[in-house]
C-alpha cells in the first residue's frame, strides 16, 4: 500500500483543516505526487484562474515510496498554477520534509483560498494547526527556519518556507526546505506567499508502513540499490562530483550557453567546474566543496555542501555567510555563472547561498540577470534604472547585487523579479528573452544538443531539463547513445523520457536514479510496496496519462501549441563555436513528428481518442 | 569473536538508510523517530555523524534499572532491554552518559541499540561503510590502516 491514503485539506481563507481519504482509484490510474497531485489540481481549479489569487491551490505531494527505504525515496513536490507561466506548475524537492508528512500520516496537503494575514502550517502526526506567522514575515527562509525551531524546541523539526523574494513577488519564488534543498521551478514559492502562508513545519513519528509485501520490498530495493552503487555515473560520478561533472562535458560539445545564449562555449567554464570546486583556495587551502551530501534514503548523495572564502568580498564582515550551506549545482553554476559570463566560483557560491536563503530559482534568476545584462549592453537598460550599477557580463559585483536586490525586491530587483520574459518586454525587447512559455532555459543550449530543444519547447511546466533528459543519452549514452547534433528520432527519444519522467516523478523516488535505472529497475520496488499490479508499462502508461493531463491543463489555461516555441536566437543564430559550429535547433522538423507521435492534432490539440485512450476527465 | 560498531563519520552522508533499517527491524514501520540509531547533521561545519549505544561493559543503564530489565546478551555483548520487565521509569535513559537509552512513549518502555542479535541491520543498509560491524577488539583497525598507509617507508624507495 504504502499510501497514507489522507490528504490534509488547509482553507487558509477560513483557517479551517480538514481530512480526507485519498482517492484511491485515481492513485491506480495517476500513482502520487505529480501525477496524482495535477488529477486533484485538474479537478479542483479552474485553468483559467489567477495564479496569484485565491482560487489556485498549492498542493504538497508525497508519493508511494516517499519515506520508504527505496534509494532517494524522500522527494515531494509542490503542484500549482504557475505565475510565472500560466501553466501547470509541478516542482520536486528532495531534503527531509517529504519523508517527514509521510511520516506524520500524509500523503498530500491541498492548500486553498487566501489567509487575511500570515501564518504558518504547524504538523505534528495528525495534529495540524494554522499558527499566526506575522513575526516571520519579512524573514529570510533560513531566519524564519531559527526562529520556528526555537519557538517549538524541537530540532527534528522539517521546515520548509517562503524568502523575501517571494513576499515581494518575485515571480520565480522557490519553496525552500530543510535551508538549502528547493522545489525551485515556475514559481512555486510566489503562489505560496500569495496566500500569506509563510511556512510549513512538520514532525512525524508515526513512519511509514502498510507495505504490500515487505519482505519483498527490502529484497527489491537492496538489490536495486546494488544497480546504483555499480553504475559509473550514480556510483562515482555524481557524489564525487556532483551534478557539477558535467560543466566541461557539455562546454566542450558547445552547448553551455553562455552570455544569455548568445555563445555556446564559455572560457571560463574550468573555473565554475566540479574540480575547480576541489582545489585549495589560496587564502585558507581550503577547497569550495567541503562534502558531499544525501537526501533522506538517498544512496547516491550527489549534493554539495561549500563555503566561500571569507576573504572574499561578497562576505567580508558577514560572519552568517562562513558557514557551510548548500553548494552549486550544475544548472545553478551555469545560470549563474556561464550565463552571466561570471567565471568566479566565490560569487556563484555567494549567490546560490542567496538564492536558498531567500527562495530564488537559480536557474531563472540567473537566466533573467544574463538578459538584464544583454539589455545594459544593448544601452536599453541604464544606470539610471539600475541606480548605479553596471550590468556588465562577466561582472562579479554586477551578480552579487542583483542577488541581493530580487532577495528583497527593493528598487531594481523588482524589475529582475519579473522573470526574462516580462523583462525584457518591458523594456521593449521581448526576443533577449531565453524563455518558453516564460520560464527561463537551463544549461544546455539546443543547437548543440538538438533533443533539449524539443524537450524545452513541449515541456508543461515551461523550458525545463527535468521532463526529458535526452542530455543522457545524446551525451552521455544512457541507455544508448544517439548523435546530439541530429535531429532523427528526437521526436521518439523525447516522448519516451517525457512519459517515463513522469511516472518516476509519481513514485517519491528522484530521476537522477535514472542514470542506472530504467522502469524495469524502478517497477519491482513500486510493486512490492504498492497494491495492484505495477508493470514497467503500467508505470509508462500512467506516464504518458500524466504528461496528456498536464497538456490538457495547459490547454484549457489558454495555452496553445504556438507556445511550444523556441525564441528566434536558437531558431535562427548558428552556434559560432564548437562541435555545433553553425547549427540552428531543428525544432520545426521535431515538432510535427511529436505531435503525431503524441496523438495530438497538427496544432498541437489533445484529440478526443487520445482523451478516451487514457481514461482523461471530460 | 566479539563484534561491535564501528562508526565513521567522514563517510556518513546523512542520508539516514540506517535510521529507517532500524526502525523496520525493531518497528515494522520505517520511522526516523523511533530509531536507536540517529545521524546528527552539524549544517554550518557540514558534518554527518551516526551516533547511537557502545554496548559499555559496565553500563551504567544495566546497573541503574531497578527491576533488571536490561541484561546482557551473552553472544552478541549487547544490553539488552527486557520489555516484559521494564516499567518505563526511565532511570536508565538518565543514568546512560551518552543519551542513547530512549523513552518510546509508544510502547511505555525503553529502546536501546540491540545489536539486532548481532546482525545490525544499520551496518548493513549503509551505503558507504560509515556504519560497520567489526571485531570489538580491532575497531582501530582501519585508522591505523590509514595512518600506516601513510608512513614513509625509505626502503622501499629505490
Amino acid at each position: 500500500m504504502s499510501w497514507t491514503r489522507k490528504i490534509l485539506r488547509v482553507n487558509l481563507t477560513e483557517g479551517t483543516l480538514n481530512v480526507e481519504p485519498l482517492n484511491m482509484q485515481w492513485a491506480a490510474e495517476y500513482i502520487g505526487q505529480r501525477g496524482l497531485a495535477t488529477r486533484y489540481l485538474f479537478e479542483e481549479t479552474d485553468p483559467t484562474c489567477d495564479p496569484l489569487g485565491p482560487d489556485n491551490k498549492l498542493i504538497f505531494a508525497t508519493g508511494p515510496l516517499t519515506g520508504t527505504m527505496a534509494s532517494t525515496g524522500g522527494r515531494y513536490s509542490v503542484i500549482t498554477k504557475s505565475p510565472l507561466t500560466g501553466a501547470v506548475a509541478c516542482s520536486n524537492s528532495g531534503g527531509f520534509i517529504g519523508a517527514e508528512l509521510k511520516s506524520a500520516g500524509w500523503d498530500m496537503v491541498i492548500c486553498e483560498g487566501r489567509s487575511p494575514s500570515p501564518v504558518m502550517l504547524h504538523i505534528v502526526d495528525d495534529k495540524a494547526e494554522l499558527v499566526p506567522a506575522d513575526d516571520l514575515w519579512g524573514k529570510s527562509v533560513w531566519e524564519a527556519d531559527k526562529l520556528i525551531h526555537q519557538k517549538y524546541n524541537d530540532p527534528q523539526m522539517r521546515i520548509a518556507a517562503v524568502g523575501r523574494a517571494a513576499e515581494a513577488g518575485c515571480l520565480y519564488s522557490a519553496v525552500i526546505n530543510d535551508l538549502h534543498r528547493a522545489a525551485g521551478r515556475s514559481g512555486v514559492g510566489t503562489v505560496m506567499a500569495s496566500k500569506n502562508l509563510k511556512a510549513m513545519a512538520v514532525r512525524g513519528t508515526l513512519g511509514v508502513g502498510n507495505i504490500k509485501d515487505p519482505g519483498r520490498f527490502l529484497s527489491a530495493t537492496t538489490e536495486q540499490k546494488k544497480v546504483l552503487a555499480e553504475n559509473a555515473v550514480t556510483g562515482q560520478g555524481l557524489p564525487a562530483l556532483g551534478t557539477q561533472v558535467l560543466m566541461n562535458v557539455i562546454n566542450e560539445i558547445g552547448a553551455l550557453p553562455t552570455n544569455n545564449m548568445k555563445e555556446v562555449q564559455f572560457k571560463d567554464a574550468n573555473k565554475i567546474s566540479a574540480e575547480a570546486m576541489q582545489e585549495p583556495r589560496e587564502s585558507d587551502g581550503k577547497p569550495n566543496l567541503t562534502t558531499n551530501a544525501a537526501c533522506f534514503g538517498c544512496t547516491i548523495a550527489c549534493g554539495r555542501i561549500s563555503t566561500i572564502d571569507r576573504e572574499h568580498f561578497t562576505v567580508e564582515n558577514k560572519p552568517e555567510y562562513w558557514g557551510n550551506s548548500g553548494g552549486l549545482e550544475y544548472e545553478a553554476a551555469w545560470a549563474l555563472g556561464a550565463d552571466t559570463g561570471v567565471g568566479d566560483l566565490d560569487t556563484l557560491t555567494y549567490a546560490n547561498f542567496v538564492c536558498n536563503e531567500d527562495g530564488m530559482d537559480p536557474i531563472s534568476f540567473g537566466a533573467t540577470v544574463a538578459a538584464a545584462m544583454e539589455l545594459f549592453e544593448e544601452g536599453v537598460i541604464t544606470t539610471e534604472h539600475t541606480g548605479g550599477m553596471e550590468l556588465r557580463f562577466g561582472s562579479s559585483e554586477a551578480l552579487a547585487w542583483c542577488a541581493e536586490k530580487v532577495a528583497t525586491g527593493e528598487g531594481f530587483g523588482a524589475d529582475l523579479g519579473l522573470g526574462s520574459k516580462r523583462l525584457c518586454e518591458k523594456y521593449g525587447r521581448p526576443e533577449l528573452s531565453m524563455t518558453v512559455k516564460g520560464q527561463e532555459f537551463p544549461a544546455y543550449d539546443p543547437r548543440g544538443v538538438q533533443g533539449m530543444g524539443l524537450t524545452y519547447a513541449t515541456s508543461n511546466r515551461g523550458a525545463c531539463h527535468l521532463r526529458s533528459y535526452t542530455v543522457a543519452s545524446e551525451v552521455l549514452g544512457i541507455p544508448e547513445k544517439t548523435d546530439p547534433l541530429s535531429t532523427d528520432g528526437k521526436a521518439g527519444l523525447v516522448k519516451a523520457f517525457q512519459d517515463a519522467t513522469a511516472a518516476v516523478d509519481s513514485t517519491g523516488l528522484c530521476v537522477f536514479t535514472t542514470f542506472a535505472w530504467s522502469l524495469d529497475n524502478i517497477a519491482p520496488q513500486v510493486d512490492a510496496a504498492c497494491e495492484g499490479d505495477w508493470t514497467p508499462e503500467r508505470l509508462l502508461e500512467a506516464g504518458e496519462r500524466i504528461w496528456n493531463l498536464e497538456r490538457d491543463y495547459n490547454m484549457r489555461a489558454g495555452l496553445t501549441g504556438a507556445d511550444d516555441m523556441l525564441p528566434k536566437r536558437l531558431l535562427k543564430d548558428a552556434a559560432k563555436t564548437g562541435p555545433a559550429e553553425g547549427k540552428v535547433s531543428g525544432l520545426d522538423v521535431m515538432l510535427p513528428e511529436y505531435y503525431e507521435l503524441r496523438g495530438w492534432t497538427a496544432d498541437g490539440q489533445l484529440t478526443q481518442d487520445t482523451r478516451s485512450r487514457f481514461g482523461l476527465p471530460a | 569473536m566479539l563484534r561491535s560498531l564501528n562508526i565513521n563519520p567522514d563517510k556518513c552522508t546523512g542520508c539516514l538508510q540506517c535510521e529507517m533499517a532500524c526502525s523496520f527491524e525493531n518497528e515494522g514501520v520505517f520511522n526516523p523517530a523511533k530509531s536507536r540509531i540517529k545521524v546528527f547533521s552539524f549544517h554550518h561545519e557540514g558534518r554527518f555523524v551516526p551516533y547511537t549505544c557502545t554496548q559499555c561493559d559496565e553500563a551504567w543503564c544495566l546497573h541503574a534499572c531497578p527491576v533488571e530489565a536490561i541484561k546482557m546478551n551473552r553472544e552478541t555483548g549487547a544490553m539488552e532491554v527486557l520489555d516484559a520487565v521494564c516499567v518505563g521509569c526511565k532511570v536508565c535513559t538518565i543514568a546512560c552518559p551518552f543519551g542513547t537509552v530512549n523513552y518510546n512513549q509508544s510502547t511505555g518502555k525503553v529502546i536501546k541499540c540491540d545489536l539486532c542479535g548481532g546482525d545490525p541491520q544499520c551496518a548493513a543498509a549503509c551505503p558507504t561503510e560509515a556504519i560497520t560491524y567489526v571485531d570489538a577488539d580491532a575497531t582501530g583497525l582501519d585508522k591505523m590502516r590509514s595512518w600506516a598507509a601513510k608512513t614513509d617507508n625509505a626502503t622501499h624507495a629505490n
